[in-house]
């Protein structure tokens, strides 16, 4: 049976809610799950990677005030090979998954495959599936001999299972993991941390999602979205547009550069529905539009289009949810 | 303070893309135009360069085909010269095949800064840069909203998951620009004028020395197997506002047992 490597981002010794879809992606493709993970708190990291199915924890520990990249890809580079050589490494389309991709594959001098939304197995070789042109089409590819293959999975593109009740969590081994000196490459040190407040349920995990763009006409009314938003317990969203001009945080964006969301309703008022943005939130159970142009890509994909003034029209929304409380 | 800005020329993106039949690669006929996302990097290399009193801001590009109208804009407002590394041999290059080749220039060009978009608009594969830092065995710092020199040390603000780390980092190094973080000037008459003149090297991979089999198809090691329409989501109802439609999104939401 082959062997699969996933990147454990993790925090506080919880993984990161991409490192379960990872996990359970390899698992059900029958491979042996091995997990890497590094940082403050990672070894805890490894009762919930049990139940996950994975048998092995390389841990890297502490890595300092290094940016994960350069050390996170000189360690598995460092282990690939000796002893093992698994068939692929799955890694999330994370901020730090990317460098570390990135990376990886200039170590290794090997293809790096990105933007990888399925996986299945054709034959003995295995296959990716990638949306391409906003997802409106689907790309099959497989490598050529370049094992192991380097994969960057979008977020939501698997679902999160750990083993069935019933079934014995696997026996995880961990194996602490040196990392080799990485020199200049690793020259950039984080200083400080700054995280943007949050209240409400997050982007990843809201039923419900508002998301703002140009079309709200100025930030002052991006407090509607927000406000919308709070009311139907879920989280604000943004467009691109509205984050480059710097209304809301880039925290808040939702699109290729930003969160992939799968709420159960996503909202997009004053959005027209650019691929860049389409792309994050498309796999929404269901969409409601708002906006004045009728010709708006967004309504293509929508269950409910309302063609108007979203400023008119959230607060009118505003109101009747605030009057049935 | 030298920067090299990494830029790419792409098809319109308003333009409905495309793949090859044979190959799967993306087509690239008609005009190329510099992806939108490395006008930012542009700018940043320009405002860097005025801070530092001195210096000048270099292009690179790489294309199959002598390509250069998506660097004059660029060239317009403020970038002294180019290289262009045009080879066919470039043709169906990856992100590592690309990231060899610009690393190659950057190495010859010598410069304290590269700067580069997250990704790309039309192949987001959004490692190249990176992987551009590990061949040259530099630093990087990806994601960057904010990018200042402080005692010829990097300060950057960082995006993460929860919010932003602010980064210190020696030079040279490799530091990817966030879209809209700057705002790109516009060119004057004056700059459209001297563009014509500024230079711009073309280079081939035969003259940057690299071995050709890491680099276009040979070096790719990946196969297209298909590509196919996903089943496209239908649009539904549409209704349009004339006072009463927030009632059907009400609606709509208690169908959803949201209300």
């Amino acid at each position: 049976m082959g062997k699969v490597w996933i990147l454990a981002e993790q925090r506080d010794g919880v993984p990161a809610a991409i490192v379960f879809e990872l996990a359970t992606a390899a698992r059900k493709l029958g491979y042996v799950v091995e997990a890497v993970s590094w940082g403050p708190g990672s070894a805890g990291t490894a009762p919930v990677l049990a139940q996950l199915g994975c048998t092995k924890l390389y841990d890297l520990g502490d890595i300092g005030s290094s940016l994960p990249g350069p050390k996170v890809a000189a360690a598995v580079s460092s282990m690939v090979g000796v002893e093992y050589r698994p068939d692929a490494i799955y890694i999330g389309a994370t901020y730090d998954g990317r460098d570390i991709a990135a990376r990886l594959s200039a170590r290794l001098d090997l293809p790096v495959l990105t933007n990888i939304v399925g996986l299945e197995v054709v034959g003995d070789s295995l296959v990716t599936q990638h949306a391409i042109f906003g997802g409106s089409q689907l790309l099959r590819a497989r490598l050529s001999g370049a094992i192991p293959g380097i994969f960057v999975i979008r977020s939501k593109s698997f679902a999160a299972e750990p083993l069935a009740t019933d079934q014995e969590a696997a026996k995880l081994q961990v194996v602490a993991v040196e990392v080799p000196d990485t020199g200049a490459s690793d020259a950039a040190k984080i200083v400080a941390r700054h995280e943007e407040e949050q209240t409400g349920p997050t982007l990843n995990e809201a039923a419900v999602v508002v998301s703002g763009g140009r079309g709200l006409g100025s930030l002052e009314n991006y407090a509607l979205v927000a406000e919308l938003a709070q009311l139907l317990h879920g989280a604000p969203g943004a467009s691109r547009a509205i984050v480059a001009a710097g209304w809301v945080p880039y925290a808040l964006q939702v699109g290729q550069t930003g969160k992939t969301v799968k709420p159960t309703v996503y909202i997009a008022c004053g959005i027209s529905g650019a691929t860049q943005h389409m792309v994050g939130m498309k796999s929404a159970k269901n969409i409601i539009a708002i906006n004045k142009d009728r010709e708006a890509p967004i309504f293509s994909i929508a269950d409910l289009g309302v063609v108007g003034d979203v400023t008119k029209v959230i607060p009118k929304l505003i109101e009747e949810i605030k009057a049935r409380r | 303070m030298n920067v090299v800005v990494c830029v790419k020329q792409i098809p319109d993106p308003a333009v409905p893309g495309a793949l090859e039949l044979e190959n799967h690669t993306l087509v690239r006929e008609g005009k190329l135009i510099m992806d939108d996302s490395d006008s930012y990097g542009v700018e940043m290399g320009l405002q860097l360069v005025e801070a530092a009193g001195g210096g000048e801001v270099c292009l690179l590009s790489m294309a199959p085909n002598n390509e250069t109208s998506g660097l004059r804009n660029a060239l317009a407002i403020g970038a002294s010269r180019a290289v262009l590394v045009s080879d066919p041999i470039l043709a169906g290059s990856d992100a590592l095949g690309t990231a060899k080749v610009l690393a190659a220039v950057v190495r010859r060009v010598a410069p304290d800064l590269v700067l580069a978009a997250t990704e790309s608009t039309d192949g987001y594969t959004g490692t190249t840069p990176v992987q551009v830092a590990e061949l040259l065995g530099w630093p990087s710092v990806s994601f960057a909203s904010h990018v200042e020199v402080v005692d010829g040390l990097l300060r950057v603000r960082r995006q993460t998951e929860a919010g932003y780390d602010e980064v210190t980092c020696p030079l040279p190094a490799v530091v990817t620009v966030l879209a809209g973080v700057v705002e790109p000037r516009y060119p004057s008459f004056k700059g459209i004028v001297a563009a014509k003149c500024k230079p711009v090297e073309e280079l081939t991979v035969t003259d940057l020395g690299l071995d050709p089999a890491g680099i276009g198809f040979a070096g790719a090691r990946q196969q297209v197997i298909s590509v196919e329409a996903v089943e496209a989501r239908q649009s539904g109802e549409i209704v349009v506002d004339e006072g009463e439609a927030h009632q059907r999104v009400i609606s709509f939401l208690e169908q959803l047992k949201i209300l």
